[in-house]
């Protein structure tokens, strides 16, 4: 597997560099504070439809309640930040914890559910979280938490969005993440196949969940300001929107759709009607014609520019892919 | 005011309100019943009702019995061009992606809506006057006795229709084997597409009473009523019509408890953690039947 570290460490130069450009934009002054905050935005909805996408486009399983668990590690995080000034990089952690508990806790009765009735009932989860939220006096209540320290930098945001889409990309490939695969493509046949069914959904849910909790943390921090009404299903509808479009079942469509779905929303801001017919009727148009998003299963590492620049796969590697038990063309 | 007056006042207004729930609840669950999808849209067809019997009756100025007709004509209308548009070219398509079809047609009308009627909700004119019946100290207005009424007469016509009529039988056969039905010589295309209808315009009466009953309507009005509803059919039973409106009716008490007694913002949680009890204690809801799934 030597080939793969090589190459992550070619992305991971890849990725310093356009970090390198855009930071100094933002110190430069060149870049406007609008698309400077537009830039956190989109790093947190990158972090947010990568770890939508391991559960709904990876392991095939419907969540429509995203934006709860963002809502827990926004919440936790604040709390410890402001009221008991931990570090913020703790805060994030403690933030990613508890959303990852939460969605463990939550995972375990919901995911024997199937489809629709599994995107209903994690609809319902986030709505029950939200109120909840709303009801405690402690965090702000309905009016929202005031007075959070503003740590969220781009920095912070572009160095965790990083990490999310490594550690998602890395999970997809292992053994665990095929496993998710196969429960994605048929789920009657993975079981009979051995593999744990609950086991690996409820694990692609935590995961996901603690990324969501992460993806919080940051947000909570961009603004002054955080309340309930932040965390709403029409949020998780916006993160399932980015995933779709992009592609369930890729990276590179999620990051795209978390682009595309950022700056529609930011230049079509006055126009909030305008900018929702457009979702609307991308939604049911993909639906048509391109079902499986822009991308489909693709990523732009598997594209000849790509190629050319990354390190091929060795023939030794075939033996390390049979003895997992499969092969990676099946 | 004795608990007891208040427990039985609370439990009027739950079943004013569940009536409500459960006109939705049994659109729902016929289009779950026949093409398995949970058409995300028909809360907005709901609001869509509700919008047109808004403009029927301070537009036209019509009476309640002719705007209600209207409403539910044209919205029943509107459910066949929904189907038709939207979800017949996905028929043999994987379900999620229907189910998202479905979410794009609800913003779709949604956000349409809110563009030509504009986002600020409209007061529905008082379509009945200070009618109020009292019990005691109990009371029943106006606009409850209305949503009984109505409620009562449509559950009727629809037992009639399914039970009684050729197309109420095409219906249940299609609902209980679509392939067979077809085998059998029924339309099916045209059985979902009435079958839309005949849910879209139980809605679009929903949407109507409901704005005669809380006086606001506003185009996302729909979103909430819309997955309570969805909450009550799987109670009862998705796919099974008495169970919707048992379902709509416990849900609608339900509620009128919870926000009498404990904390109206706990409202909308109360449906949802029925749901959650529902779907892990009994997933065939009080009147279904288990059916084991084959690979």
């Amino acid at each position: 597997m030597k080939y793969l570290r090589i190459n992550d460490l070619k992305m991971l130069a890849l990725a310093m560099v356009i970090f390198a450009v855009l930071q100094l934009l933002i110190t430069g002054h060149i870049m406007s504070s609008f698309w400077q905050l537009n830039l956190i935005i989109i790093g947190i909805n990158v972090i947010m439809s990568v770890s939508l996408n391991l559960i709904n486009g990876y392991t095939g399983q419907f969540s429509l309640g995203h934006a709860g668990f963002m809502a827990v590690g926004a919440y936790v995080s604040i709390v410890l930040t402001t009221n008991f000034q931990v570090p913020f990089f703790f805060a994030i952690l403690a933030g990613a914890i508890a959303a990852g508990i939460l969605g463990f806790l939550i995972g375990i009765p919901t995911l024997r559910l199937r489809g629709d009735y599994l995107a209903i009932a994690t609809l319902g989860m986030s709505e029950i979280i939200r109120i909840c939220i709303m009801n405690i006096q402690y965090v702000g209540g309905a009016a929202g938490f005031k007075g959070i320290p503003h740590h969220t930098t781009f920095a912070w945001v572009f160095f965790f969005m990083l990490f999310t889409l490594f550690f998602i990309k890395n999970f997809v490939n292992s053994t665990d993440g095929r496993a998710c695969l196969a429960i994605r493509e048929n789920e009657i046949a993975a079981e009979s196949m051995g593999i744990n069914t609950t086991k690996y959904k409820i694990m692609a849910f935590t995961i996901g969940a603690s990324f969501a909790g992460v993806a919080g943390a940051l947000f909570g921090h961009a603004f002054y300001l955080v309340s309930p009404n932040s965390f709403t299903f029409m949020q998780s509808f916006n993160y399932l929107i980015m995933v779709v479009l992009g592609g369930l079942g890729s990276i590179t469509g999620s990051i795209a759709g978390a682009f595309v779905v950022t700056f529609i929303s930011a230049a079509l801001a006055s126009w909030p009607e305008f900018r929702m017919i457009i979702y609307a009727l991308a939604l049911i148009l993909m639906m048509f014609y391109r079902p499986q998003g822009l991308f489909g299963y693709m990523e732009v590492t598997n594209t000849a520019l790509f190629r050319k620049f990354l390190s091929k796969p060795a023939v030794k590697t075939a033996t390390d892919n049979s003895e997992k038990g499969g092969s990676a063309n099946g | 005011m004795d608990l007891l007056t208040q427990i039985v006042q609370q439990l009027i207004n739950g079943i004013s309100l569940g009536s409500i729930y459960a006109l939705i609840a049994l659109g729902y669950t016929m289009i779950y019943g026949i093409i398995k999808l949970i058409n995300f849209a028909h809360g907005d067809i709901y609001m869509v009702g509700a919008y047109i019997g808004f403009f029927a009756i301070t537009q036209a100025h019509l009476s309640i019995v002719p705007a209600l007709l209207i409403s539910l004509v044209t919205t029943g209308f509107l459910g066949m061009v929904v189907e038709r548009l939207a979800y017949k070219p996905l028929r043999h398509a994987p379900r999620i992606s229907v189910l998202i079809t479905a979410i794009g047609v609800s913003f779709f009308l949604e956000y349409t809506s809110m563009y030509f009627v504009s986002p600020t909700p409209r007061t529905f004119p008082a379509v009945f006057g200070d009618v109020a019946v009292n019990i005691g100290d109990i009371v029943i207005n106006g606009q409850q006795l209305l949503i009984f009424g109505i409620t009562a007469v449509l559950m009727v016509v629809l037992t009639y229709i399914v039970q009684r009529t050729k197309l109420g039988k095409a219906m249940r056969a299609a609902s209980y084997d679509t392939e067979t039905a077809q085998l059998m010589g029924i339309d099916s295309d045209r059985i979902i597409s009435f079958t839309f209808g005949i849910g879209s315009a139980l809605a679009a009466v929903a949407g109507v009473l409901v704005g005669i009953y809380y006086n606001s309507i506003d185009p996302l009005m729909g979103i909430m009523p819309g997955m309570k509803a969805f909450v009550a059919a799987v109670l009862g039973g998705i796919g099974i019509l008495p169970g919707a409106v048992l379902g709509g009716l416990i849900l609608g008490i339900v509620e009128a408890l919870v926000s009498g007694f404990i904390s109206s913002t706990f409202r909308d949680a109360a449906a949802f953690a029925i749901l959650i009890i529902v779907l892990l204690v009994k997933p065939t809801g009080l009147f279904g039947k288990n059916t084991k799934e084959k690979v």
